[in-house]
């Protein structure tokens, strides 16, 4: 047995004073506050899964100061404990918030409008005058015309007798902001669950296609592929897209880039094999996922024979576009040589190549109006026996040495031009590189599957929606009170209030006084 | 000259005319608040001294040289209004495209909107005070835009060629000139509000705050723009990712651009949660929409230039 002092209803107690709290306005307040400045730092410092590259600069740069960022998670905020604890505060307040206003709510609208104040004189919109009309005739029109003509009443009205000689009718209207309300704060939770729920089912993949080749959409077709922890194999749909052609156009005058299109066949399992195009802006959708286009450029054709006449390379070599004029940077890595050093071509390929001055060349047109091959030689060991991951874009120069030769400026690495339907031979006797009459294109896609997608913006477009009603709905009751004089005239007053500011209440009151005096509006 | 060329013409006309707006909005002003203190001092000849700014109010009665005054700021406004959208119609026509795709058109369209919902709000009666503050905003923007962001009309990459640019950014800039209406408004409550407490707004010096509507008015004046703001903004924040879905594959990226467009919608609501908060109601409420808009022209300025992102629309 233990002896503490306060049992459970301390706890208990303890309990619900915490839930208060945190449900209350101002901790809410202070939670939104507190969102919105724990979001900042996200956008000052580089964040390790938008640019990696970028966080290892500023590591490299900042060597103090560096490891107590990462260690309090700067380079990964929006992932980070003190953010997640920050919106999940403010999700648990919300929820806490919104049940029992939906209680409240649900209520109010099965509890008829409040009974009608006895002074009405004392609200600031307020009328009193005397008519000929009876009692009965006075509310019933008031009624009528708070009522609405709609398919719905504008006013929730309700009769009452107030004490024989006098009858009052008390309107409610506005309803729908605290419905607008509810409706906004839940759309939001439900966005929240949108956000783990698509983080946990997820995948993504990357791929680069060459014209006139494809891909199957299966973990091991793509670069790159990342998923949620509760990715499902399943949701992979077999499918296979092939590149026929790809298509840009550029500004004549500026050169820069106006419209890229790839044009592609859509091969899905149960279906007929159609065409698809996918462009900047408007990914195409296959298999419940959908394909972007990320990048293009140039994979030329490009054949390698050794020093034996053997075809030792042959295929597309992605060219990586270094500018807007499409200069693009690739490798071109033979191994298998009969016989001699490995062989390594690293160079550029320029669409409209220019030499000028001579010996430097350069592209001065994304097309390829004149494409010309530029290329360095090396030879040696490419280091592929290693065993460890290459990157194909790059050249190990490690165990290569590059091909000179002796001009009267010095020595200069060697270099090669080929074009299209060309074959050139390489220095030194390796071989000849011989370059392919079309240029095909290739393109970077991008894959990815987030089964929430269409109800977040479902969840979206409800908090908007309920945000206008309840930011725009008027609020107000308007009572209407009837009394017999002696006289044997009736004095009707008329009084409304506003929750809030509402600068339409005294319209609202000499409305309802001309739809008694029988001169409806007119609309 | 070029249908460019003349854009950037219009423009320089539009702030001219402003300018001119902004003085004669300043010496109605003036007029008013020597109106208001001649009142008030005859107001304490009369009966006991009110209490500083609490009897401020809205001499009706006209003051010489007042109707002019008045008439030449609204007609200025509405001169500077025709050439400002003519600059903006021409920018348009010059590129080819909805002109606000870059931080220069940007502005140039903000400040329209904000122009327009002052000629909105003052349709019926003048309102010195909003006048000279927005028009005072407006040829500073202009000023700027013109000076610091101007680039060459032109079309735009293919990434931003989507209507997503036009609804997304169009709604985005409708937002930030309301806001900017809405800024100015709260400001004045809490100088009104200031004045009020006594102090130093409560000297002569000051003595045109006593011709602004009272805190009440002025405090749900700015709550019904920055609400219109806000629905705007959730519209802009909305759309933004509809279209970044479309363009770079993913809703939600926390691009620096993002992250102070959510920061700015955060801020919003702390404030629509502020105004209905015991003890935040009316000055402190007030001071988040300072802080929101400062959020704002951060997203627009440093963000745009500092930090490098997706958004390339910057320069
Ligand atoms: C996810 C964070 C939240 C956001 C972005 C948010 C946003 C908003 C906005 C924009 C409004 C004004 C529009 C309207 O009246 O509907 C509002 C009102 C309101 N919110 Fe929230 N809210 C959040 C969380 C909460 C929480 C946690 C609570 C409860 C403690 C709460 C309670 C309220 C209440 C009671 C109102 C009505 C205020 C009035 O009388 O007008 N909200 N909220």
């Amino acid at each position: 047995m233990s002896d503490v002092k306060t049992p459970e209803i301390g706890a208990a107690g303890w309990a619900r004073w915490a839930w208060r709290q945190l449900t209350s306005m101002r901790v809410a307040l202070l939670l939104l506050l507190a969102l919105a400045v724990a979001a900042v730092p996200g956008s000052i410092f580089p964040q390790q899964p938008q640019d990696p590259v970028a966080v290892a600069e500023y590591v490299r740069d900042n060597p103090t100061l560096a490891p107590w960022l990462e260690r309090l998670g700067f380079f990964d905020v929006y992932a980070s404990p003190w953010f997640a604890a920050v919106y999940l505060l403010l999700f648990t307040s919300l929820v806490g918030c919104i049940l029992p206003r939906m209680r409240k709510h649900a209520r109010a609208l099965r509890t008829p409008p409040p009974r009608t104040p006895r002074r009405l004189e004392r609200f600031p919109a307020h009328s009193r005058e005397e008519t000929e009309l009876d009692v009965a005739t006075v509310l019933d029109r008031a009624e009528r015309h708070l009522r609405g003509s709609g398919p719905w009443p504008t006013y929730r009205v309700t009769r009452l007798d107030d004490d024989g000689v006098a009858a009052s009718v008390s309107a409610e209207r506005g309803y729908l902001r605290e419905t607008g309300n509810l409706l906004f704060h839940t759309a939001l939770v439900g966005v929240l669950v949108c956000l783990v729920v698509g983080d946990f089912t997820h995948y993504r993949g990357q791929a680069v296609v060459v014209e006139g080749r494809g891909f199957a959409n299966s973990r091991l077709a793509y670069d790159s592929f990342e998923a949620g922890r509760g990715f499902r194999p399943e949701s992979l749909v077999p499918f296979r897209i092939t590149l026929d052609r790809f298509e840009s156009t550029f500004d004549p005058a500026t050169l820069l880039a106006r419209d890229f299109t790839a044009e592609v066949t859509v091969d899905e399992p149960g279906r007929e094999e159609r065409a698809g195009t996918i462009k900047v802006n408007h990914p195409l959708s296959v298999g419940g996922a959908k394909i972007y286009l990320m990048g293009n450029g140039y994979a030329p054709q490009i054949e390698v024979h050794d020093a034996a006449g053997e075809l030792a390379f042959s295929g597309p070599v992605l060219f990586l576009p270094q500018d807007t004029v499409y200069s693009s940077q690739g490798v071109v890595k033979v191994p298998d040589v009969t016989s001699g050093p490995q062989i390594g071509l690293v160079g550029y390929l320029l669409p409209t190549a220019v030499e000028e001055p001579a010996g430097f060349w350069r592209s001065v047109h994304p097309l390829p109006l004149d494409p010309a091959l530029v290329l360095s030689v090396w030879t040696g060991d490419l280091g592929l026996d290693a065993g460890l991951p290459q990157n194909v874009y790059e050249l190990d120069e490690e165990g290569m040495t590059q091909v000179t030769e002796q001009t009267a400026a010095g020595e200069r690495p060697r270099t090669v031009v080929v074009r299209p339907g060309q074959t050139v031979d390489l220095p030194e006797g390796l071989g000849t590189v011989t370059l392919g009459e079309e240029l095909p294109r290739f393109v970077a896609l991008d894959l990815r599957h987030d089964p929430t997608l269409t109800v977040i913006l479902v969840f979206a477009l409800a908090a908007i929606l309920g945000l206008g009603l309840s930011l725009f709905t008027p609020r107000r009751r308007v009572w209407v009170r009837a009394r017999h004089t002696p006289e044997g005239t009736t004095v009707v007053e008329v009084a409304a209030l506003a929750r809030g500011d509402d600068p339409g209440l005294e319209a609202e009151v000499d409305r309802v006084r001309l739809a008694i005096a029988g001169q409806e509006e007119e609309r | 000259m070029n249908i460019a060329e003349m854009s950037t013409m219009l423009v320089w006309g539009a702030a001219t005319a402003y300018a001119i707006a902004l003085v004669s909005f300043t010496m109605l002003l003036a007029r008013k608040a020597d109106a208001g203190v001649a009142a008030r001092q005859a107001a304490v000849v009369g009966a006991g001294a009110p209490a500083p700014g609490a009897a401020d109010l809205d001499p009706a009665s006209p003051t010489p040289g007042r109707a002019k005054a008045e008439g030449i700021a609204r007609s200025t406004v509405l001169v500077g209004l025709a050439l400002h959208a003519g600059a903006v119609v021409t920018r348009g026509i010059a590129a080819g495209r909805a002109p606000w795709a870059n931080l220069y058109e940007f502005v140039l369209v903000g400040a329209l909107v904000a122009v327009l919902v002052l000629v909105a709000l003052e349709r019926r009666r003048t309102i010195p005070f909003l006048g000279t503050a927005v028009m005072g905003i407006v040829v500073l923007f202009l000023a700027v835009a013109q000076v610091n962001f101007f680039v060459p009309a032109d079309g735009v990459q293919p990434a931003l060629q989507s209507y997503w640019l036009v609804i997304h950014v169009g709604v985005a800039v409708i937002a930030t000139g309301v806001f900017t209406v809405g800024f100015v408004t709260s400001v004045l409550q809490l100088l009104r509000a200031g004045r009020a407490r006594g102090g130093a707004l409560a000297s002569p010096r000051w003595g045109w705050l006593a011709t602004t509507p009272g805190v009440g008015a002025l405090e749900s004046l700015a709550f019904r723009l920055n609400a219109v703001g806000f629905v705007l903004w959730s519209f802009t924040l909305v759309a933004g990712a509809i279209w970044a879905e479309h363009a770079w594959g993913r809703y939600w990226g926390w691009d620096p651009k993002e992250v102070w467009t959510f920061v700015i919608w955060v801020v919003y609501a702390g404030y629509l949660h502020a105004r209905t908060t015991r003890g935040w109601a009316g000055a402190r409420a007030a001071w988040l929409v300072v802080v929101a808009y400062v959020c704002v022209i951060i997203n627009f300025t440093l963000v745009n230039l500092l930090f490098p992102g997706l958004h390339t629309y910057a320069t």
